[in-house]
């Protein structure tokens, strides 16, 4: 595959050697003048030099052949929509992967029609959500293109399904419950899973469902 | 009627005034609160300090019921995300972009956004000029 990877910081930089590695075709495009000149020495003609929301940047990287992937990943989220756009409006490039810095501008992302996103950021706090646990409900992963997302709750003493089984719950529809944990071991919620105050489940849902699944695993 | 100038730059700012002055409700917003001395002593319009990305910061300026936005930061690119966003979310009547790339000018002109572009002025203005005078001399 031919991708082109915009941003030569951290991020841009391993994902063109990982891509190279796997034997595809690569261009990086990098703004810096002295981080060019350092990726240089290890990426040889593989990285141009330029502002990669400029039309004949793009081109010169070779985005109208088209490009099978452009990876949007500047540490600029304006940049990075703007990237976005124009690969995918411009020069018909099907797939379009845009970092975002700010998860406050991930709206933004949805907004102007850049679907597929990664944010380190919003990792990190779900990550440290997980670990702190006086959050009730956790988004551990999203899955944007299938629009579901995976989260996991404590249930608290007293909530409507404590002591109850899966099959007798009224679940939302569009949301599933996938596991049980309780000390220390996971098992996959069946119907006839008993579900105990403090068990930690994981549960798949349409985004929006959250509030249908506290109310059944939280205490009203 | 009411408008929200973003970047209050020496563009912005005088957008900011002329429109004042023709009787607009004016509310101006930029990065840094030092651009407030750029709409003068005797501003009497609003000031909102912020970045134009911010869609609280565009709400506290009241786009959602302003009847135009001016977006004319110093990055292109900044103010090809606020247009649309005022443009697709706050569905605002009369939205202008300036921007100084007339590539991208180009093409989100294109995708019916309404763009100036001073680089593309001045390059007409100057070959026009160019030429005009090698004309009268021939």
């Amino acid at each position: 595959m031919f991708v082109v990877v915009a941003g030569g910081g951290k991020v841009g930089s391993n994902v063109a050697r990982t891509l190279l590695k796997r034997g595809h075709e690569v261009t990086l495009v990098e703004q810096r003048p002295d981080r060019y000149e350092q990726l240089e020495r290890e990426f040889e003609h593989q990285v141009q030099v330029g502002d990669a929301t400029e039309l004949f940047v793009l081109e010169r990287a070779g985005i109208a052949r088209p490009a099978d992937i452009v990876i949007a990943v500047t540490g600029d989220d304006e940049d990075n929509l703007v990237i976005g756009q124009l690969a995918k409006e411009k020069y018909g490039v099907e797939r379009v992967i845009a970092r975002v810095n700010d998860p406050r501008n991930q709206s933004l992302f949805d907004l102007l029609g850049i679907r597929q996103t990664v944010s380190a950021m919003q990792m990190v706090l779900g990550l440290i959500e997980h670990e702190v646990p006086e959050h009730e409900l956790v988004h551990l992963l999203e899955l944007r293109k299938e629009n579901l997302e995976i989260v996991e709750v404590e249930i608290e003493k007293g909530a409507a399904c404590a002591g109850k089984r899966v099959e007798e719950l009224s679940l939302p529809q569009g949301a599933r419950l996938i596991s049980v944990m309780r000390d220390g071991t996971a098992e996959i919620a069946v119907g006839a899973t008993k579900l105990e105050p403090g068990d930690q489940v994981l549960a798949i849902l349409e985004p929006g469902k959250e509030d249908d699944l506290r109310k059944l695993m939280l205490k009203q | 009627m009411k408008a929200i100038v973003v970047g209050c730059g020496r563009v912005g700012s005088s957008v900011a005034k002329r429109l004042a002055r023709e009787g607009w409700e004016v509310i101006a917003v930029d990065e840094t609160d030092a651009a407030l001395a750029r709409l003068g002593e005797d501003w009497a319009g609003g000031f909102v300090v912020g970045h134009g990305m911010d869609l609280k910061v565009l709400r506290s300026a009241g786009i959602e019921d302003a009847d135009a936005v001016v977006v004319a930061t110093d990055g292109d690119n900044t103010n090809i995300v606020v247009g649309q966003v005022a443009q697709q979310q706050f569905e605002v009547p009369s939205v202008v972009v300036r921007l100084l790339d007339p590539y991208r000018a180009e093409f989100y002109e294109s995708r019916g956004m309404t763009v100036v572009c001073p680089t593309k002025t001045a390059i007409e203005t100057l070959v026009g000029q160019v030429l005009d005078h090698v004309e009268a001399k021939a």
